[in-house]
């Protein structure tokens, strides 16, 4: 089982190593190798596409997680012309794990909310990784509320790993937090249109996922439980966790079939997402287009077509 | 977060100062182990005692239709949807077996009943939710069958009580079970459109997607005593966290004292409260009825 993305980018990671030589060879021997050095290019490219291509479900979970993504703040500045955070709960603290506030998206007002990870270790402490706390949904809470007064639509942005699973998040009523933003997202009065572009773990990312549209990028995942959890209690062996992986259908080619999300927005698969012009323009578009949707239709219809929406998800015999 | 060398050999987690798991079976002495004291109850004992511990009063679970016969007037219940049955949606692997085990062992189709009953001359929606049965963990029959029995409710304008117990969402339904908790907390709303009294009985053990969705969303919140109620299990959390949990977290006396839940109450007084709360949210014009 692969531990991380760079093992599985192995085989064009030599290549690339030998491209850097060749590069440092032509400078120092002051030869011109330009067309060896655009042949490996290409090479690297097409191996990298079609390994992307191939992706395993576990090997998605691993990309879905790569600190290298961008994160919810990333997507405002590339996306909104204006953006103002906002913060605090107003009852106990202001959570970093959610960013939000409000700004101007395609010429309209928006109240934008995410979870958002740290890019390095330090900045992952002050964000906690993404966990929620609390206070972190009290704040989306108190933002949902303010932007229904104003009759605002909301764009939420889904990557964490889960609600923060500490002492003080269960003393101060973690599970009561969700339930509220749940219950406040499935009836409120504004459009709500939803991006998964990360890691879409369990009721902490559920907790923001409750909409009229729901987007996922490619790679992204959202899964009831993370595969390793699934694997330690449902196998005994955490090193099953691929398997896992696999078996909760958590893609989002999958959850596509399942009707659980309305679109998928297709990753590049040899450069950064945030370098990569057509996959912004892919996302901005579908965005769009999924929000003028649902702003122009009247807003008590959306609220029932919300509800029905939920109300047939499962499966079973009757 | 991950100590050094934590690759190199494997790390195994220390449990010494975990309590050993509940109702220990010991088949040759015919006797259960109490798994709040571990004093040592016959069978007799435990049904003489009300399902109790003689010792230390704590409750052990029962079955929803014990649940639901304690909380309803005789004769009263009428279960809805009783042929709603799980299917394995994902083909997760071992998913059939366990589900016809659980059918075998338990004589339930699903983790939940849901009905229509009167409780002390009130009508009501009641519900009850069976550990027995795959931790009465929600996948899409347990929501589904929450959400009419709330859909019931709103259709007969009466108010909805459920007994919740679970160990959280139905990991082998995937996606499928996750998403009932945002379809059960809609549900709930639609109670609040309709002025309709929610009540939530949370008894041991309601943890996970349950108590972050309907379970904590009703207006009245009892908890039985001692029993577990959290959103992460604790074990999960000594393990991310290495903090040494203080004794009675997540308990529901730790709950009240943090405000999460309205009233403790034992398991005998339960039915007795359900109708005074019942009285009063319809104007409290019966005095005292039947108890």
């Amino acid at each position: 089982m692969v531990k991380n993305k760079f093992e599985f980018e192995s085989m064009y990671r030599l290549l690339e190593t030998k491209l850097e030589e060749l590069k440092e060879l032509s400078v120092s021997l002051n030869c011109d190798f330009s067309s060896e050095i655009a042949n490996v290019e290409r090479r690297i490219n097409e191996l990298k596409a079609e390994r992307y291509k191939h992706l395993t479900p576990w090997e998605q979970v691993l990309l879905s997680r790569d600190l290298e993504r961008p994160m919810t703040r990333d997507y405002i500045e590339l996306l909104c012309t204006e953006f103002i955070e906002l913060h605090g709960d107003r009852l106990y603290g202001d959570d970093h794990a959610i960013v939000g506030g409000v700004g101007v998206f395609n010429g309209q007002a928006v109240t934008v909310i995410g979870h958002q990870k740290g890019k390095d270790t330090s900045d992952n402490i002050k964000h906690n990784f993404g966990m929620p706390r609390p206070e972190g949904y009290r704040k989306a809470y108190r933002l949902l509320r303010e932007a229904e007064k104003f009759g605002r639509p909301v764009l939420t942005f889904i990557n964490t790993p889960g609600a923060d699973p500490g002492l003080g998040a269960e003393e101060r009523g973690q599970a009561w937090a969700i339930s509220q933003l749940l219950l406040c997202l499935s009836a409120i009065k504004v459009p709500v249109v939803s991006v998964i572009t990360g890691e879409g773990g369990s009721g902490g990312a559920l907790a923001l996922t409750v909409a009229d549209r729901i987007l996922m990028l490619s790679n992204a995942v959202f899964s009831v439980a993370s595969p390793e959890t699934c694997a330690s209690i449902l196998l005994r062996d955490i090193k099953r966790a691929d398997e896992m992986a696999v078996a909760l259908k958590l893609n989002a080619q999958s959850l596509l079939e399942m009707e659980i999300v309305d679109e998928v927005i297709e990753e590049p698969s040899n450069e950064n997402l945030l370098d990569s012009p057509a996959f912004i323009k892919s996302l901005e578009s579908s965005l769009k287009k999924h929000l003028d949707e649902v702003c122009s239709q009247n807003i008590q219809e959306l609220i029932d077509l919300r509800y029905a929406r939920l109300m047939k998800i499962g499966k079973f015999n009757e | 977060m991950f100590k050094p060398g934590f690759n190199k050999k494997k790390a195994y987690i220390d449990l010494s100062g975990i309590k050993k798991t509940p109702l220990a079976f010991d088949a040759r002495e015919g006797n259960f182990s109490c798994p709040a004291c571990s004093a040592w109850i016959s069978e007799a004992e435990k049904l003489q005692n009300n399902d109790f511990c003689p010792r230390c009063s704590h409750h052990f679970s029962v079955t929803a239709w014990e649940r639901i016969y304690s909380i309803c007037d005789e004769d009263t219940f009428e279960e809805w949807d009783a042929n709603l049955s799980s299917l394995n949606p994902l083909d997760f692997p071992d998913y059939t077996d366990k589900l016809i085990t659980a059918r075998e062992e338990t004589l339930l189709q699903e983790a939940v009943i849901t009905g229509r009953a009167m409780i002390g001359g009130f009508d009501a929606v009641l519900a009850a939710m069976d550990s027995r049965f795959m931790m009465a963990s929600m996948g899409s029959v347990v929501g589904e069958k929450i959400c009419r029995a709330m859909e019931g409710a709103v259709k007969h304008s009466l108010p909805f009580i459920i007994s919740c117990c679970s160990g959280g969402a139905r990991m082998q339904e995937g996606m499928l079970s996750l998403m009932q908790m945002a379809k059960t907390s809609a549900a709930v709303g639609r109670l609040n459109d309709n002025g309709l009294l929610y009540i939530s009985i949370l008894t041991h053990p309601t943890t996970g997607g349950v108590t972050a969705s309907f379970a904590s969303l009703a207006d009245i919140i009892i908890a039985e005593p001692g029993a577990l109620i959290g959103f992460t299990g604790p074990r999960v959390i000594e393990q991310t966290t290495g903090q040494k949990l203080p004794a009675g977290f997540q308990r529901s006396e730790f709950l009240l004292k943090h405000g999460m839940i309205d009233i403790i109450q034992p398991r005998l007084e339960m039915r007795s409260l359900l109708i005074r709360l019942l009285n009063v949210h319809q104007g409290g014009k019966h005095g005292q009825k039947q108890i």
